[in-house]
């Protein structure tokens, strides 16, 4: 009689433990789409940005055409991108063929000195900061939910219910640093 | 020592001083209550209400009153570009919402955060930060403005600043009614010697209090450092941002003692000396800007 007592208490205490977990894993979840919704949202502004800033440099550099085909290109590549994965290795490559565009604009002054392309500049280059920081509370929450998974005794139930690794947003080595055109005054 | 030893460190500094300051208002009320006799208890409810009434309502209003009392005006997107920009990634980084921007047209350069909760939060810089930072410099300071905000430290310190006033206005009503005891002393049954040590106390507590209260908001200036290199993963932002504020020690025009705690840097010329002695520290709602800037270059 008493043991049966003691074991339907087990029972409830393991249920109980288990639809903690369960529901703290679904938050931890859910945190990471609005995270990585928030990633998107930044996505989207850059490209956003970037058909305005191409027309203003072929204003001044007709001739530089393979370096706004490889914007463009890397540009519909993100806009198709799905996935972590996909979408980290298009933002890599627009990051990249931004920065030859504006390695190439160093050599038009006039278009440096335009105002339209300056402030195109300034927004594109706080875009990339937000880029970042959307990221990093991204990652942030990545990291929480795997710790989630991973520490005992959730590693045992959490594959169970379906709980799988989450990837982080990883950038190129190359990248780490922002986009190094002198975006400072 | 890293950022995640620092960010605990600071915060258990702060909860033991905290649970110090809850024995010592206990200790204070229970001697003064002895010393009283009966009439203790509704002195102490007396108090307590006083002093809660008044921090309240500076809790609940403190953005209103404040960007009132520095003139404070919305931050203008275009104008304000770092300044409206870097408050918007920051508050990206940490997950909150963006808290409203202002702008106090001063020289002196600073910084401060307010609001009672996320919602209600501001941030505040004069145009001298503006002119002065670059922008990796203003995203320390706006960092570790938004640190304050994410610790509910307003919250905290107004419940320190609860705990003042009760303090205060406690031993002001005891030493007050021993003039009246004076007139009929024969039907008050406080017993002689726990009236002295209520007299004592009565003298050094306020001072005490003030003295704790001054900690606490120190220590969290050391955890709102330690957060922003953390939110920024660039302490070396902050710490040449502070180097800037040690080296302009020009004064606010509205500063005042009253706001003094939330600013980044204290807005009083005495306490940014590069070397203040310790007796003007233990006076100091911040730490000294060098030991800030040298803890910041460990992380």
């Amino acid at each position: 009689m008493q043991s049966s007592y003691i074991i339907i208490l087990l029972a409830v205490l393991v249920g109980l433990y288990l639809l903690g977990m369960y529901n703290r894993l679904v938050v931890l979840l859910n945190r990471i789409k609005e995270a990585w919704s928030g990633i998107e949202v930044q996505l989207k502004r850059r490209t956003d940005l970037i058909p305005n800033l191409v027309s203003t440099v072929k204003g001044y550099a007709k001739h530089e055409k393979s370096v706004f085909e490889n914007v463009t290109k890397a540009r519909s590549a993100l806009m198709g991108a799905q996935g972590v994965k996909d979408t980290q290795a298009a933002e890599n490559m627009l990051s990249g063929a931004l920065k030859s565009l504006f390695a190439v604009a160093e050599a038009y002054p006039e278009l440096k000195a335009n105002t339209n392309f300056q402030d195109l500049q300034k927004e594109l280059s706080d875009t990339e900061d937000k880029i970042a920081y959307a990221r990093q509370f991204y990652n942030s929450n990545v990291l929480s939910y795997n710790n989630s998974t991973k520490i005992f005794p959730n590693n045992l139930f959490a594959s169970l219910f379906g709980f799988k690794e989450q990837e982080f947003f990883d950038v190129d080595e190359k990248e780490t640093q922002p986009v190094k055109v002198d975006f400072e005054k | 020592m890293t950022v995640y030893s620092q960010i605990s460190q600071n915060k258990r500094k702060t909860n033991i001083i905290v649970l110090l300051f809850f024995i010592f208002v206990s200790f204070l009320v229970y001697v003064i209550g002895r010393g009283m006799g009966y009439s203790g208890t509704s002195l102490f409810v007396f108090a307590f209400l006083l002093s809660f009434a008044s921090s309240f309502f500076s809790y609940f209003y403190s953005d209103k009153i404040v960007l009132a009392m520095h003139k404070a005006v919305p931050a203008d997107r275009k104008l304000h570009f770092d300044l409206y920009t870097v408050v918007e990634n920051l508050s990206l980084a940490s997950g909150i919402a963006k808290p409203r921007v202002y702008v106090i047209n001063d020289l002196s350069p600073n910084a401060f955060a307010t609001g009672r909760d996320y919602k209600h939060a501001v941030v505040v810089a004069t145009t001298g930060l503006l002119q002065i930072m670059d922008r990796r410099e203003l995203e320390g300071v706006i960092a570790h403005e938004l640190s304050h905000i994410k610790n509910y430290d307003m919250l905290l310190m107004t419940i320190v600043s609860v705990m003042v006033g009760l303090v205060v206005y406690l031993t002001d009503f005891f030493m007050r009614s021993l003039w009246h005891r004076g007139s009929n002393r024969n039907n008050r049954q406080g017993s002689g010697i726990f009236l002295l040590i209520s007299i004592i106390l009565s003298l050094l507590s306020p001072l005490v209090a003030t003295l704790l209260q001054l900690a606490i908001s120190r220590k969290r200036e050391f955890l709102a450092d330690a957060s922003a290199a953390y939110l920024t993963r660039y302490p070396e932002g902050l710490a040449r941002a502070l180097e800037k504020l040690r080296d302009t020690p020009v004064q606010l025009r509205t500063a005042s003692n009253a706001s003094a705690h939330l600013f980044i840097a204290s807005p009083l010329k005495a306490d940014s000396q590069s070397k203040p002695n310790w007796l003007v520290n233990l006076f100091s709602t911040h730490p000294p800007l060098t030991e800030r800037v040298a803890k910041l270059r460990q992380m």
